[in-house]
């Protein structure tokens, strides 16, 4: 059975492949040799067009390889090679086949070098070789390619690819890429007009790019059409730039919320001036860092999961921590604000220096995971997948904190501790042991924000600095002791930074924030939310 | 002295050993004493960690060739804590409680300003190992970083002629480099003949974090129908949540390229550098560089930091020439009295690690090759061009109006770090 597999397929290759090709490989295979012996960039480029000239789509996977990076020569016989690189070792392909030739060690061969340029040039010369294309979404990615790179010379083949497509997306990206491959042509300015007002209809940035450039050279009714277009463009754009600062805001204000909220119970809750919260938040990093270095070396297949992995381990380490911080230090200074501060900061400062004695004082690497990396667009508003992740993580955090301190027994204990200690003493409830807890709770909480955070920022032992004025803030803003206070208080200081920044600039957006903050809490002194009753006055 | 220990501990170890060395050092023979000054604790520890480490190595390779004048070499580390005072006291206590012949330290510019007054009082030596803003020349200060024009210049005119850049995007943190060099940069750039409405400047607090209407801005700069370059003076911390928002904006090399003068090779190992090949940066060493003198610095870095992993960059190369400087100088004075080294020094030349030689000039810069390079896959960088020839650091840049007429010289009989050539007197800015 398998043989007659193979042998149906080695028919269906001699068909495939008609003869003319099949005299092209020496040509090919010749050309992609002289990679080996090209001198600079120029040389290298002049090979690429050499084969883009072919016009064979079978050389197409050596340059791909080549603007990756991954086209190899030996250094003994100058024989060229696609490989692929694990550890010391490389396994071979040949360039032309894609068969695997064999394995050998990495430092026998030199990287054929590439640069920006060439990277644009090999781009451009893929594009016109993969137009016809079996796959469409390859179609799709030349089309893209060669709306964003003119050239007059490619419109007889966009013309063909036209009126072959079927596809519905891939042929709208086929009619702008002739559009704008028209207006760097030497075409009639009637086709010139047509391509403006299809472009117009588009209304991204790619657009805007191509129209601005044509504009500033054309005349008369040309640039008039041109003009109408862009500004038509832009003000779209407008509108969606606003939205994307509600969008980006709301992102920094997940950030805040939850830097913030396990703050909001240490110190918005227990009252506790709680300098270290900020390294709660490494720890939780660093134990993803190390969560995700065990994965890396004993079950890779695990990588996407790591994240779910880290965030209970992240809670109980920051929640341990913050259990031996309040038994050994912060239960002897209740009541006294002062010395909790100098303390808690002393405490901020000695896990900071732990951490860069095992870890080392530079960056640790904590990977995205695929479902973390990259971003989907929604008309002009790209969002990123792991800001909308934390933002959805952000939420769901909350709710939990929510429902744990409404409706669960140890909730009520808190709250009846904070409300009245000496009544809920009376009441039989063991409150230096629920101090500890809710203590240890806002710790681990801030322990998960630092899994969460380790995907945007920095993991380094400064990681909790940057954090800790900015979750101050948004406790105080939000009101102390109000949980609900927090989440408006982040979001809306999220929000108006990021719509104060287009116009102040970000160290100037800062400063105004601050300035409103004071002066929003000289006429509120309690923040947003605040409490009211007995409990507040005692 | 062994330093086996993790690199934070041996700082530790070397405090405690510099506290009882009043005691040690009367039951030892006599030593050449080098101060080094770089924060082991704080922010910036994260960069100038490493430089300790290469400095201990440095010393230690120096007393197994046989130490310095029959005398071996004993390395006195204090910790400044990123703190900008603190430095000026540390180096105070280096010189005048240590007593030690040469300092090599500072990583920002605002703590080597707060330590030159204490240098220029106290007559010691400071050798400095970082790229930074220039317009300074000091006598007591040897600088073995890069000068603006033997890096940020030649970077610029990389993007104009390879990439034809015709619009710029210059974004740095806010502080005094970036600042400065981004003044240079905007009045090189003018004068070449870019319009002021296709240059915009953008600064960022330290540690900045969210970077996704910069990231946003820049792409709608770009979108003018010109080719747009970033010229990134972001500095630190920040630029790994910079560049993961590029990444993730799907910003990529080819289309808007950003050069870095802040970024190596350490920066880089924090991040996955997959989405940010053919991003730039200029420097004058990269750990790439195909020289038989850089393998085997980086073998025997890998050997005494036991760590495979850890790489090179350029600032622990200017550590190499400045310290291979000062020790010729030494050799060539017969002492370390400072004023004998100072005058020792002008003219001394030291392999640098990229192939050719470096020599100490007359302003107290030194000759540097530039390079320039694209972040590649592995977090490395491969270099895509470089000067034919070295560059002499020039202190006083030409293309600021205030200090386009001033030069700097140490040797006799000018011996001036400010001389203002329009009206032939030392001192003074401008004309």
């Amino acid at each position: 059975m398998t043989f007659l597999r193979a042998l149906a397929t080695m028919l269906l290759m001699l068909v495939a492949v008609p003869p003319a090709q099949a005299a092209d490989d020496a040509a090919i295979r010749e050309a992609i040799a002289k990679f080996a012996t090209a001198r600079n960039f120029a040389d290298t480029e002049a090979i690429v067009r050499e084969l883009g000239a072919s016009g064979d789509p079978r050389v197409e996977p050596a340059l791909a390889a080549l603007a990756d990076g991954n086209l190899n020569f030996r250094k003994s016989d100058r024989q060229v090679f696609v490989t692929k690189e694990s550890g010391q070792a490389a396994t071979l392909f040949d360039p032309l086949t894609g068969e695997t030739v064999g394995e050998a060690p990495k430092r026998d061969f030199t990287k054929i070098k590439v640069n920006n340029s060439l990277r644009r040039t090999i781009r451009a010369v893929v594009s016109g070789l993969t137009l016809a294309a079996p796959d469409s979404t390859v179609r799709l990615s030349a089309a893209i390619n060669m709306f964003r790179a003119p050239d007059p010379a490619n419109l007889e083949a966009l013309d063909v690819a036209i009126a072959r497509e079927t596809e519905a997306r891939v042929a709208a990206a086929l009619e702008a890429a002739r559009a704008s491959s028209v207006l760097v042509s030497d075409q009639p300015d009637d086709r010139k007009l047509a391509a403006i007002a299809l472009l117009g209809q588009r209304g991204d940035r790619e657009t805007l790019s191509l129209l601005t450039a044509f504009s500033a050279r054309a005349e008369g009714e040309l640039k008039a059409a041109a003009e109408q277009a862009i500004d038509s463009i832009n003000a779209s754009l407008a509108l969606w730039s606003a939205g994307q600062n509600v969008w980006y805001g709301l992102s920094l204000g997940s950030v805040l919320l939850l830097a913030a909220i396990g703050l909001a119970i240490t110190f918005g809750v227990m009252g506790v001036i709680n300098m270290a919260h900020g390294e709660m938040v490494m720890l939780g990093a660093y134990t993803t860092f190390l969560v995700q270095e065990l994965i890396r070396v004993h079950q890779p297949a695990l990588f996407d999961w790591s994240l779910a992995i880290a965030l209970p381990l992240a809670f109980i380490v920051a929640g341990s921590v913050g259990l031996l911080i309040e038994r050994g230090i912060i239960r002897f200074l209740y009541g006294r604000p002062l010395e909790t501060l100098l303390a808690t900061w002393g405490v901020s400062l000695i896990l900071q220096q732990t951490v860069r004695t095992i870890f080392g004082p530079t960056n640790r690497e904590v990977g995205n995971p695929s479902w973390m990396s990259g971003a989907v667009q929604l008309g002009e508003l790209t969002v990123t997948w792991n800001r909308l992740w934390i933002v959805v993580f952000a939420l769901a955090v909350f709710a939990v904190l929510l429902y744990a301190i409404n409706r669960t027994s140890i909730g009520l204990r808190m709250r009846a501790v904070t409300q009245n200690r000496r009544m809920a003493s009376a009441m039989g409830i063991r409150t230096p042991w629920v101090d500890a807890m809710t203590f240890a709770l806002g710790s681990g909480i801030a322990g998960i924000a630092g899994v969460a955070l380790s995907q945007i920022d920095n993991v380094s032992p400064n990681l909790g600095q940057g954090y800790i004025i900015d979750s101050f803030m948004v406790v105080v803003f939000g009101g102390v002791g109000n949980l609900w206070g927090t989440l408006v208080g982040a979001f809306t200081l999220g929000i108006v930074n990021k719509f104060l920044e287009p116009y102040a600039g970000a160290v100037l957006g800062k400063i105004v924030v601050l300035v409103i903050i004071i002066l929003f809490i000289q006429k509120r002194p309690r923040g947003l939310f605040a409490l009211k009753g007995r409990a507040v006055e005692a | 002295m062994t330093y086996h220990l993790k690199s934070s501990l041996a700082g530790l170890a070397a405090l405690i050993a510099v506290s009882v060395s009043p005691l040690g050092a009367q039951a030892q023979e006599e030593t050449i004493k080098v101060g080094i000054l770089h924060s082991l604790s704080g922010t910036m520890a994260i960069s100038e960690t490493t430089l300790k480490d290469v400095m201990l190595m440095l010393i230690e390779q120096q007393n197994e060739k046989g130490g310095l004048l029959g005398k071996k070499l004993e390395a006195v580390v204090v910790d400044p804590a990123s703190d900008w005072p603190l430095f000026a006291e540390k180096a105070r206590e280096l010189i005048s409680v240590n007593k030690v012949a040469a300092v090599f330290g500072c990583w920002t510019s605002v703590s080597r300003k707060s330590v030159l007054p204490v240098f220029e009082e106290l007559n010691g030596l400071l050798f400095y190992p970082v790229q930074y803003e220039g317009e300074e020349s000091q006598r007591n200060v040897f600088y073995t970083g890069a000068a603006p024009n033997q890096q940020a210049i030649p970077a610029v005119d990389y993007l104009i002629n390879e990439e034809g850049v015709e619009r710029w995007v210059l974004a740095g943190t806010d502080y005094v480099y970036p600042r400065t060099t981004n003044k240079i940069l905007e009045a090189y750039l003018q004068a070449k003949g870019v319009a002021p409405e296709d240059i915009m400047i953008n600064y960022t607090p330290f540690g900045h974090s969210d970077w996704q209407t910069i990231v946003s801005d820049i792409k709608g700069f770009g979108s003018a129908g010109k080719k747009t370059a970033v010229v990134s003076t972001i500095n630190g911390d920040a630029n790994v949540p910079f560049y993961k928002e590029l990444g993730n904006a799907g910003i990529k090399a080819e289309d808007i390229p950003v050069v870095a003068f802040s970024v190596g090779e350490e920066e880089l190992a924090g991040l996955d550098t997959g989405p940010l090949v053919g991003h730039l940066a200029a420097w004058n060493y990269f750990q790439s560089v195909d020289t038989e003198i850089n393998a085997e610095f980086i073998d025997s870095w890998k050997a005494f930091i036991k760590d495979d992993k850890r790489v090179t960059n350029d600032p622990m190369e200017a550590h190499v020439i400045g310290f291979n400087m000062w020790v010729k100088a030494v050799e060539k004075a017969g002492t370390t009295d400072p004023d004998a080294v100072i005058d020792a020094i002008i003219g001394v030349s030291v392999p640098n690690l990229s192939g050719g030689y470096s020599t100490m000039m007359p302003n107290h810069h030194i000759t540097k090759p530039v390079l320039i390079g694209e972040i590649q896959a592995d977090g490395q960088f491969e270099t895509v061009w470089e000067t034919p020839g070295l560059v002499v650091g020039d202190e006083w840049s030409d293309y600021l109006p205030d200090s386009k007429d001033l030069i700097a010289d140490w040797r006799a009989p000018m011996s001036c770090g400010n001389f203002n050539v329009a009206t032939g007197k030392c001192g003074g800015k401008g004309s």
